[in-house]
């Protein structure tokens, strides 16, 4: 098991070393930012002075050479736009969006699973149908049409919610966060509810075709002819065997969650990761856009050891390879 | 220790509703089972005898349903007991053994926990008391250091050690009855006649009954008292090994013992039984095997043998042997 992990992370290394490249050339790629930044009527040496301050006067390869070996030492460069380290401007922002991210993925298991079950352990019944019927909806509904739908509901009409920004921060072990506040509780319902729908949605669907493909299995049968109490056949048996596609798919949807909130961030006012990025990108800013696909390039790395990890705990028949065959 | 049977069907109708029409599984099937007596319940594939199985467990999942006839459990009726009375049943006073076990034993679960939950199910048992038990069950059947043994998953045995587990869990709360649905199917031979060995020994040393379901004649030559042959449904012979064996009086049980290889001479030609079994929604009128049979006549078409006899039963109108 070390040796896998000890493994996964070197490869994890060379990952983000390419992952590096392809971000930092093709940054270069899509625009020159001296033009966004610099007065249309500045002169040739306010020019020269502000790209040399920049560091953008030595050839592309030298740049790259000077931020991998700054990289090494924990500084991803300075935003261009506010002057100060781009993480630091990250990290900033990572708290608003990482709340929002897991209480969209707690709601998607939260609500996910049971529904998914249920859906799957008696598939004829009506609730069963209604629930599949709204999952479709949820499937392929737009994320910032049901946003805007949800502020007209819930904000504008029954003014039940508020619509925009994160509300009141509460602390709680050292944490800052929304989520000990009630009024911040209020703000984060609908942006979280409206991240998660597309994947308690896939939760359920999953959830539902595990439960459908495991129910008529022998070992199922088996367990019934022992005597178990269907509670336990269904809770115990039959729900380890379904959890491990659905770790899989919330492993990833953690990952997703992060990094795409842009959409629910960007309707909702919510002052994260995503707005961030997509601010960056309309002003040229590449510290920060390179800082930011990196930190999201680990994140993912971090995810999918955990989830290969917690694969080997869910299936005894899964071992963790340390020759890497 | 009484005379009374420890299980008497009577009449068992189980039927599937399906969107083609109501296919009866088990049509009016009817046997009993005594204390430490040993029943072999043979027939093709489809011909009702696992789904009996089933209907003894209570197990039959819609749109399967127990239609008519009873299930008499030590004079309780089975077929008419909720689902809880059941569960108590299942797994305590009765149990079963599957036909595969790669398939039977939960993947994610270990042996420990699988063998555990079936005694506390059935009892309030300290985990300590039945994790001995568990233990004793394996050494019982055969299985070396069951201690460490427990604690692993079914993937680490072997198709016939995962058998011998699925048969110590079904001993394991000492039921009166067993229902062995084709266990060494799957298996090889030299497994398989271990396991035979093993079961044989243990039904007779804790005088269990024991209902052996197969398709395979030379198994339950070896191993049981009395032999019910199923064909489309229903028993179409009846009576104990000998009798059946030695002078079978239905032409499809005839059929059945011609065609197993061992019996043949070598070079000569195995007999097979003429043609293939019919769907059991489009069963032909009258006796369901008489397009099979060469014995069959204008009497087959127009309706169905009746059952003669008692301990030893036929159905059919032109039986090879005289049956009392």
């Amino acid at each position: 098991m070390s040796v896998f992990i000890i493994r996964r992370l070197s490869q994890s290394a060379l990952v983000l070393l390419i992952m590096s490249l392809l971000v930092f050339f093709g940054v270069f790629a899509i625009g020159d930012p001296i033009e966004i930044f610099i007065a249309a009527d500045a002169d040739q040496a306010e020019r020269e002075r502000a790209i040399a301050a920049l560091g953008l006067d030595k050839p592309i390869w030298l740049q790259y050479f000077y931020f991998l070996a700054n990289a090494l030492g924990g500084d991803l460069g300075r935003s261009f736009v506010f002057n100060i380290p781009a993480i630091d401007l990250i990290l900033l922002r990572l708290p608003a969006t990482l709340e929002l991210a897991f209480c969209a993925v707690f709601l998607s298991v939260a609500f996910g699973i049971p529904l998914g079950m249920y859906a799957g352990y008696r598939p004829d019944s009506r609730a069963a149908k209604t629930i599949m019927a709204t999952s479709i909806a949820g499937f392929s509904l737009p994320t910032f049409w049901v946003g805007l739908m949800m502020i007209l509901v819930f904000a504008v009409e029954l003014g039940w919610l508020p619509a925009s920004g994160r509300g009141e921060l509460g602390t709680f072990l050292g944490i800052q966060s929304s989520l000990f506040t009630l009024n911040g509780l209020a703000h984060l319902a609908l942006p979280a509810l409206n991240l998660a729908l597309f994947n308690i949605s896939l939760v359920i669907r999953l959830t539902r075709a595990g439960m459908r493909e495991n129910m008529p299995m022998d070992y199922v049968k088996f367990a019934r002819a022992k005597g178990l109490t269907q509670r336990r056949v269904v809770f115990v048996h039959v729900m380890k065997n379904i959890m491990i596609p659905v770790v899989t798919v919330i492993g990833l949807e953690i990952g997703q969650v992060i990094a795409f909130a842009v959409v629910t961030e960007t309707i909702f006012a919510w002052p994260g990761m995503g707005k961030l990025i997509i601010d960056s990108i309309n002003n040229l800013d590449r510290p920060v856009i390179v800082a930011y696909l990196l930190i999201i390039v680990l994140m993912f790395i971090v995810i999918n050891l955990v989830v290969d990890v917690l694969y080997s705990v869910l299936d005894p028949r899964v071992r963790l390879s340390d020759t890497g065959k | 220790m009484t005379n009374e049977a420890t299980l008497r069907v009577e009449n068992l109708q189980t039927h599937f509703d399906t969107k083609a029409g109501t296919v009866r599984a088990v049509d009016g099937v009817s046997f009993d089972v005594r204390q430490g007596q040993i029943l072999g319940l043979v027939g093709e594939s489809g011909s009702g005898k696992s789904v009996t199985g089933f209907s003894i467990m209570g197990l039959v999942d819609p749109p399967g349903r127990i239609a008519g006839g009873r299930v008499l459990f030590q004079g309780r009726d089975i077929a008419k007991m909720g689902e809880e009375e059941l569960r108590q049943l299942r797994g305590n006073r009765i149990a079963m053994i599957f036909q595969d076990p790669m398939m039977t034993l939960n993947p994610v679960l270990k042996v420990e926990t699988q063998m555990i939950e079936a005694v506390q199910a059935h009892g309030n048992v300290d985990r300590k008391t039945a994790w001995t038990r568990a233990r004793d069950a394996l050494g019982q059947v055969g299985i070396p250091s069951p201690e460490e043994r427990l604690n692993s998953y079914p993937h680490q045995f072997s198709g016939g050690m995962r058998q011998r587990v699925a048969i110590a869990i079904a001993l394991l709360n000492k039921p009166d009855l067993i229902v062995a649905d084709e266990p060494t199917t799957a298996l090889d031979v030299t497994i398989q006649g271990q396991i035979l060995y093993e079961v044989q020994k243990l039904a007779r040393e804790t005088r269990t009954a024991l209902i052996w379901i197969t398709h395979d004649l030379s198994v339950v030559a070896s191993l049981a008292d009395e032999i019910c042959v199923m064909y489309a449904g229903r028993i179409v012979e009846r009576g104990s090994v000998d009798q059946v064996l030695d002078a079978p009086a239905h032409p499809y049980t005839a059929g059945l013992i011609g065609s197993v290889p061992s019996r043949n001479v070598k070079g000569t030609k195995l007999v097979q039984i003429p043609g293939v079994m019919p769907s059991m929604l489009n069963l032909p009128s009258g006796c369901a095997f008489r397009l099979r049979c060469t014995h069959a006549d204008a009497t087959c078409e127009a309706s169905a043998p009746p059952a003669s006899g008692d301990a030893r039963q036929v159905r059919c109108f032109h039986p090879l042997t005289a049956v009392a």
